[in-house]
């Protein structure tokens, strides 16, 4: 298990440094003049000369990189050159926010779609389960950012029971913070849901044709704790790996989400960042959720290597 | 394959159908021009006139949703055409060439993965401003790693099968084996896996254009009409059901039509989502 923990630490490693790369190559090496992509064409030549000095743009280029990955490091992001305050400030702002959004989400899409999928699985080919599986089909297929949409009309314009839009911010308490944030994280949650629990029922499914669970059976198990105590455990490890390979939908999904919702989370940052060309915000959010998505992911497989010891051998 | 599945297969064989040819005839014919403002007739309830109403604009929506239909099928189809073109190559190379190669090929889709398309779009538009061929690059870039990482997984078994080690022993080379054997064999994967891309394809670029990344106005989509409807949410909310629907019913159509396929084609198939 060691070796296989340092070696997946290592990849780990290696990874994140390749993604930094490639962001800074992109954002910084590619454009020329970053300078000149901030400023726009008619820059005068003495703003953009201060603009180049103020943000380092005179050292070579791996002196940059180091310069700018080496800060991220240690928790310095630079200084945001529209709000001018240091990135790290905004983000923290925002994360406040997003996080709580992104966790309510995941947590409310395997509350629903586990028991469902289980539970369709254990009624398989009766007209529940086809019930249930017709509507995850249409689950699939509904775009969070519509049901959003479609959630604000029901729940805010017919029956006003949420704020269509906005965020009243932590400070005024966790209820009406926590009232903004449920249809955001409702419409995130749903075709997570739908997804999540057609490959649970389809796991439990396979898992429900093994030896072990006819031994269970046998050895007097019902069919119930037949189910519980060893078909479901042995199920959950597609299920952990869709997980994870979910996560950088459900972070794309909350960027927009955040947009439908006008929420102030790093989502509508990276936008106002785009439009108001502030590069060094967008560089800093584009590698903290790039480098998100892949610790989510060394995280799921440690998970599928601890709930399955075969995968630690084949695992590369 | 049961009664229920071919079912399936059919309705989304026949959605897929629909929505394509409405891209078709959006080409050469909209009731009224998608781009035409009439503001004595903005916000139109259902009509005969109008059959789905106007838009805060004037612009009819119906000739607008047909409009959208053929922007959004355009860009998914190229991304998936940009994904496929040049992930199964590197898929293929790297169950053809096995050791250090796949390693590299493999390591570098796991890096590619850590790049939604929302995000690749995002640092195409810090670089070159929004527009629709953003979107394209940036879901196709996104469909490069899966396509790689499908052919590959599918493709290595292949290689140990003894009708490739027989074209091999008669002194065929790599490629030819890829192109004659191994390809043809895992086609009916690709093309499954090449509609659940187009699925995805299609709200990633209604969600692009919905922020603003993609399709830009007035060129109409799907995406941009959603974020325009919602400023006239408490006015026109049928606004905000239209395009969403078509949305909807375009990805349960390609989804029913994916799942139908698989079953079609090859029942031992996993699913690769």
């Amino acid at each position: 298990m060691t070796t296989y923990l340092l070696r997946r630490l290592a990849i780990l490693l290696l990874t994140l440094l390749a993604a930094s790369l490639v962001v800074f190559i992109v954002l910084q090496v590619l454009p020329g003049d970053p300078a000149a992509l901030m400023l726009g064409t008619g820059a005068r030549e003495d703003t953009l000369a201060a603009l180049r000095a103020r943000l380092g743009l005179d050292a070579p280029l791996p002196l940059r990189y180091l310069r700018w990955a080496g800060g991220m490091l240690l928790g310095d992001f630079g200084v945001s050159y529209t709000y001018g305050v240091p990135v790290a400030d905004l983000i923290r702002q925002r994360v406040a926010v997003s996080l709580p959004l992104a966790a309510m989400a995941i947590v409310l899409s395997t509350a629903i779609a586990i028991p469902t999928g289980v539970w369709a699985a254990s009624r398989r080919g009766r007209a529940s389960d086809a019930a249930a599986m017709g509507v995850a089909q249409i689950g699939v297929a509904l775009p969070n950012f519509w049901l959003g949409i479609l959630l604000v009309l029901a729940f805010a314009v017919k029956l006003p029971w949420f704020p269509a839009s906005g965020f009243p911010g932590w400070a005024a308490g966790p209820r009406p913070a926590l009232a903004a944030l449920i249809l955001p994280a409702i419409a995130l949650a749903l075709p997570q849901a739908a997804i999540l629990a057609r490959v649970t029922r389809a796991a439990v499914l396979e898992t429900l044709g093994e030896d072990f669970v006819r031994t269970a059976r046998a050895k007097g198990l019902t069919q119930r704790a037949a189910l519980w105590r060893h078909a479901v455990p042995n199920a959950l490890i597609p299920v952990v790996t869709l997980l994870g390979l979910q996560f950088s939908f459900l972070l794309a999904g909350t960027v927009i989400i955040e947009n439908v919702f006008t929420l102030p989370g790093l989502g509508r940052l990276v936008f106002q960042a785009i439009t108001q060309r502030d590069l060094i915000v967008v560089q800093d959010l584009v590698v903290l959720l790039a480098c998100s998505v892949i610790m989510v992911n060394f995280a799921v497989d440690l998970a599928a290597a601890w709930l399955d010891p075969r995968l630690r051998a084949s695992a590369t | 394959m049961s009664a229920w599945r071919s079912a399936g297969l059919l309705t989304g064989a026949a959605i897929t159908a629909l929505m394509v040819a409405v891209a078709l005839v959006a080409l050469v014919w909209t009731p009224y021009p998608p781009t035409a403002i009439d503001i004595p007739h903005k916000l139109a309830g259902l009509s005969a006139a109008h059959p789905l109403g106007t838009d805060p604009l004037g612009r009819d929506v119906l000739s607008m949703l047909m409009a959208g239909a053929h922007a959004s099928l355009s860009v998914a189809l190229i991304a998936v055409v940009v994904g496929a073109g040049l992930g199964v190559p590197l898929g293929a190379l790297a169950a053809a060439r096995g050791g250090w190669m796949d390693d590299a090929l493999m390591r570098a889709a796991d890096l590619a993965f850590a790049f939604p398309a929302l995000l690749t779009a995002v640092m195409i538009t810090a670089l070159a401003g929004p527009g629709a061929a953003n979107a394209m690059l940036a879901i196709g870039i996104f469909n490069i790693p899966v396509f790689a990482r499908v052919t590959r997984g599918s493709a290595r078994g292949l290689w140990q099968r003894d009708f490739v080690l027989a074209a091999r022993t008669s002194g065929r080379g790599d490629i030819a084996i890829t192109v004659l054997h191994i390809l043809p064999n895992i086609a009916a994967v690709l093309l499954v896996q090449a509609t659940i891309q187009f699925a995805l394809a299609i709200v990633a670029e209604a969600g692009l254009s919905y922020v603003g990344l993609g399709t830009q106005p007035p060129q109409p989509s799907w995406g941009r009409m959603l974020n325009d409807a919602q400023t006239y949410i408490f006015r026109a909310p049928l606004l905000a059901v239209f395009p969403g629907a078509a949305i909807t019913l375009s990805v349960l159509g390609l989804n029913l039509l994916g799942d139908g396929l698989q079953d079609l084609l090859d029942p031992r198939v996993r699913r690769q989502r």
